[in-house]
């Protein structure tokens, strides 16, 4: 915007101040309390006897003989071999965020550039296919997955992962290449290349942003899922999130609770960097791809 | 399995093979466990594995959702696990599909010294093989029940007296707590309190419901009296919360899961005081019923019918040397288990008094689950007062009976 | 676009989905249209460490033969679909038949799981979905105009609730929310009521589950809007200002009209979304006073019995509910790409 914009009133600009400062403050202050109540003790972060306990670590002084303690982080990285999980998430991830996009800018691509009817019902279609319950689908592969051998590896969730993403890298990417000028490539058929061959030299080499912005959504989803991770992994393929999951106990057994919200905290830090690594093209691929819808 | 993981699983059977030898005398098969992931498994699962070797390899996959994939895992054949530690509602499922074989002959030939209290017979075969107990009783706070003047309680009807007693001493606002969050918990109160007034769940020799009768509201008006001693939350009460508001001195008493009781008395997240004055005692009698109102529970092992006899004979040397007496005094507090040379714990208290009150095990019935579903997705009405007891039980009967037509048990 | 080289480009794409959706979709189908074998049951002694009991179990072989028969199970047609556990045309049926009026009408309807989550899932979907584009707008506006040094930080802790993991974040925001946690005791000290708590009444509950709801999903909207923010025409401003348009009037006739094909991605988006609220409902063990479709298919798979069947005929009728949901928007996408392809 320009200085012009910049001209309003004092009021607005306070207001508009205050409403993002109170957004931040919202936005932050549970990822605060969490990284701030990992470094105590159970008690002192539950602070069921008084809520001042967590700020202060009263239990955490006496069981632990400090305000702070890493307790926490020992146990769920070194004791319950956390790292494990997080390799696994990290092959999970990459694989499943490549995939996807692989097939996602390919099939995109097609739908963007056909007129016809039939890629406006596989949208749609696929619009169907995100609808179906993620609970429902997973159990229904448990028993093909024993039958075949294929249950508890890691290819077998990356494929379940991609394909389950797919509908949303499609109409994401579908969009995003919508809002690529058509005269690129048709300008470059006529050049004599094949379609595969205009994508390739002249559709990649624009596509990035979009492709990105695309690729953080597939990342988070991923990372994030619990459906799917839990049941088609074994224990020792476990991801991150079904990990944490394991740490919390059950309704006869009690939990490490101290180690989930340790464990949380961690699985929270590649994604500070990633964020903050990939922020301006966030907002630019978005600029460009989905502003059309 | 991969080389690593075998590398290593050989390597800690030579350093922890204490009395167990590489491959516990097999000549071969392969061993794959599915269970729940606690401690006590985890050390059960561990004992196994001191069998590896010598053409004998074992693995383990334990998961808390094991329940959801033991079915899945079982009916493919080969089955992917060729041995399940599981519960007394866990290994209906199982049952139901034929999916476990019976014991008896692997029994005779590795597993004389078993104590014929572990097995577990259906119709005369044995099943499966117990190796721990659990059951929901009584946690009592001693110094809060003395300042309030009242004993140890016995009856519901005395927890209720003394929950009164504590709240106008004004010693505790909400004195009671017990596992009422909506869905299985809740359902599994009412189980209890249903069981303590002397009702049965089925007419008898069939499946149909049997819940909307005189004992079904006198067990809801016991367990509405006793949420209205608890803290309004207590419809989101599992045992965490329970569990947490125990350790924080909030409650002085509450029905909850003897497993929790090593943990509530540990030097971790209370004060010496308050568990310095825990007792675990007997789940308490209701309605002048003889037995408590609480349910047995086992965890036991089954082995899958879907494998080779090769296989399935060494599942079972190797989970009877999963439970073998040196790994229950390696891990004796961990549970309180059913295996001779198990030294009892003052955490195992209230689960074996609860035990020698006669309470009746949670039913193995092929459609009992269906029921706790029912009751844990109906009855909470009732107790918020937004319907009646009749209503609620007519509620549930009506849930149970939609699910029991399309699993096939009623037509 | 010729029809071989589209269909080189979707192949892998659309192999994945086929495989992985819509033969499980198909599959899922075919089992909501059928109910499990009639199981022999018989009266059997059973043994455990405390004791024996005359108890019920079903004669495998028995049972075993009849599956032989037909795999699948009996075929039963749409009976799952209208028994009391979803659609229930026959308690429906009787209770308009007796209806006191039509509050007890209400009441009554209410009574059944299906409806009672529908009724959940519907107020939760169109409370949330305006409110998440709202504050998604608001957000974007202020950041938009923070100064270039303050804009990276606050894009990234504005992201924050959407990149923690929901079954998480939910969890952790039930512990805080306790009567005794941070906020709970935050809220009961602002409304001077020491005994207020989120956890106990069903409209708090309520509540708490939406509020959790947008601000888990405002920073979504707020992204894709900030994203969109960037590319309002300066000049078009400019001249709306020179024509004298306050603020608000630049925001009303320049800024939302450019953001409008965004407002219909994000509103597809969450629709759907919110439609299959789930997590938070386990997060926030908030299923005394709220269940969805989805925790109702949850309920179904995770009970002490499986029953697949009757969780399908609840997902295939979740995906008929978000295709009716969704029906306006994708009249308009067909009008777009109509237009497109003209």
């Amino acid at each position: 915007m320009s200085s012009i914009a910049n001209r309003s009133s004092r009021s607005v600009i306070i207001f508009s101040s205050v409403f993002v400062l109170l957004w931040v403050v919202i936005a932050s202050f549970p990822f605060i309390w969490t990284l701030w109540g990992s470094f105590k003790v159970q008690a002192d972060f539950f602070s069921k006897a008084d809520w001042r306990n967590a700020l202060w670590g009263t239990r955490t002084m006496i069981e632990a003989g400090g305000t702070f303690t890493g307790a926490g982080y020992e146990g769920a990285w070194i004791q319950e071999e956390f790292w494990r999980a997080a390799i696994n998430t990290m092959i999970v991830v990459f694989f499943t965020v490549v995939i996807s996009l692989t097939f996602g800018t390919l099939g995109g691509y097609a739908l963007a550039r056909s007129g016809h009817n039939y890629a406006f019902w596989l949208l749609m279609i696929a619009l169907v296919f995100r609808a179906m319950p993620h609970i429902t689908l997973v159990s229904g592969y448990l028993l093909p997955f024993f039958e075949w051998n294929l249950w508890g590896h890691l290819p077998t969730s990356i494929i379940v992962l991609v394909a389950i993403n797919q509908p949303f890298t499609l109409w994401m990417l579908h969009s995003f290449f919508l809002n690529i000028p058509k005269d690129l490539d048709e300008s470059a058929k006529v050049d004599g290349c094949t379609q595969f061959q205009a994508f390739r030299h002249v559709i990649i080499p624009v596509m990035w942003p979009g492709v990105i912005t695309t690729g953080l959504f597939s990342f988070l989803l991923a990372y994030n899922d619990f459906a799917v991770t839990a049941m088609l992994l074994s224990e020792e393929n476990r991801t991150m999130v079904p990990a944490i999951a394991g740490f919390l106990g059950s309704t006869l057994e009690e939990g490490n609770v101290m180690f989930a919200v340790a464990a949380v905290v961690s699985a929270t830090a590649p994604l500070f960097v990633l964020v903050m690594f990939f922020q301006r093209q966030i907002v630019s691929g978005l600029t460009a791809g989905a502003v059309k819808g | 399995m991969s080389i690593k993981s075998k590398f290593i699983l050989s390597a800690a059977a030579v350093f922890l093979g204490t009395t167990a030898y590489a491959g516990c005398g097999l000549s071969g098969g392969n061993v794959s466990i599915l269970g729940n992931e606690f401690a006590a498994i985890q050390a059960v699962a561990e004992g196994a594995k001191q069998c590896a070797g010598d053409g004998v390899t074992v693995e383990s996959n334990l998961n808390k959702d094991y329940r959801e994939l033991q079915v899945a895992a079982l009916t493919a054949n080969p089955a992917q696990y060729t041995a399940v530690t599981t519960t007394n509602a866990a290994i209906v499922p199982l049952l139901n599909s034929d999916l476990i074989r019976p014991l008896d002959e692997l029994i005779a030939k590795h597993g004389q010294h078993l104590s014929k209290s572990q097995m577990i017979t259906v119709d005369g075969k044995v099943m499966a093989v117990a190796f721990m107990a659990n059951a929901q009783h009584l946690f009592i706070r001693e110094d809060i029940l003395k300042a309030a003047g009242v004993k140890a309680p016995q009856t519901y009807e005395e927890v209720i007296a003394a929950g009164k007693a504590i709240k106008d001493a004004g010693l505790l606002q909400y004195p009671f707590a017990t596992t009422s969050k909506t869905g299985w918990d809740l359902a599994q109160e009412f189980v209890n309190m249903y069981l303590g007034h002397g009702g049965s769940f089925f007419k008898p020799g069939t499946a149909e419901p049997n819940v909307n009768n005189e004992t079904g509201v006198a067990a809801l008006n016991t367990l509405k009296e006793l949420v209205a001693l608890s803290n309004p939350d207590y419809l989101t009460f599992d045992s965490n919360a329970v569990q947490a508001s125990w350790e924080a001195g909030e409650v002085a008493m509450a029905h909850l899961w003897g497993s929790r009781g090593t943990g509530i008395l540990d030097d971790e997240g209370s004060t010496a005081e308050i568990v310095g004055n825990t007792a675990l005692i007997a789940s308490p009698t209701v309605g002048g019923g003889s037995t408590p109102a609480s349910t047995l529970w086992w965890d036991g092992f089954v082995i899958a019918s879907n494998v080779s006899d090769e296989d399935a004979e060494a599942s079972f040397v190797a989970m009877v040397n999963g439970i073998s007496p040196e790994v229950v005094k390696a891990n004796n507090d961990a549970a309180v288990w059913l295996v001779k040379g198990y030294e009892p714990s003052p955490a195992s208290a209230g689960v074996s008094a609860t035990a020698t009150g006669g309470t009746k095990p949670y039913p193995m019935i092929p459609f009992m689950g269906l029921m706790h579903t029912a009751l844990g997705a109906e009855l909470t009405e009732f107790l918020q007062g937004s319907e009646s007891a009749e209503q609620a039980l007519a509620d549930a009967e009506a849930s149970y009976v939609a699910a029991a037509k399309e699993k096939g048990f009623l037509n | 676009m010729r029809h071989k080289t589209f269909f080189w480009f979707i192949l892998p794409s659309l192999a994945a989905m086929i495989l992985f959706i819509a033969l499980p979709l198909v599959s899922v189908v075919i089992q909501s249209l059928h109910i499990e074998h009639e199981q022999v049951i018989v009266t059997t002694e059973n043994c455990g460490p405390f004791g024996c009991t005359e108890e019920s179990s079903v004669d495998t072989e028995a049972t075993a033969a009849l599956r032989a028969e037909q795999p699948l199970g009996r075929f039963a047609g749409l009976t799952t679909y209208f028994d009391r556990g979803h659609l229930a045309t026959a308690e429906v049926a009787e209770a308009w038949r007796s209806r006191d009026g039509l509050g007890g009408f209400f009441s009554a309807l209410y009574n059944l799981p299906f409806y009672k989550a529908l009724a959940f899932t519907l107020t939760y979907t169109f409370l949330v979905t305006p409110l998440v584009i709202v504050l998604g707008l608001m957000i974007a506006l202020g950041v938009n105009r923070l100064t270039p040094v303050l804009k990276g930080p606050t894009i990234f802790v504005s992201l924050l609730p959407m990149i923690i993991t929901p079954l998480i974040g939910s969890l952790i925001l039930f512990w805080m929310i306790d009567a005794q946690g941070v906020i709970g005791k935050t809220l009961q000290w602002l409304f001077d009521d020491p005994d207020l708590s989120l956890k106990a009444s069903p409209v708090l509950t309520w509540i708490t589950l939406m509020v959790y709801g947008v601000w888990s999903s405002a920073p979504f909207a707020f992204v894709v809007f900030y994203a969109g923010l960037q590319t309002v025409n300066s000049d078009s401003i400019e001249a709306a200002m020179i024509d004298g348009a306050t603020r608000w009037q630049r925001i009303r006739y320049v800024v939302i009209p450019h953001l409008t094909p965004l407002v219909v991605f994000i509103s597809l988006i969450q629709l759907m979304d919110n439609f299959r609220v789930f997590e938070p409902i386990v997060g926030f063990s908030a299923q005394a006073n709220a269940t969805s479709l989805s925790y109702i298919i949850f309920a179904d798979m995770r009970s002490d019995i499986t029953r697949f069947n009757s969780a399908a005929a609840t997902s295939v009728l979740t995906v008929i509910g978000v295709a009716i949901l969704l029906s306006p928007v994708l009249v308009r996408t067909w009008r777009d790409f109509k237009g497109k392809a003209a």
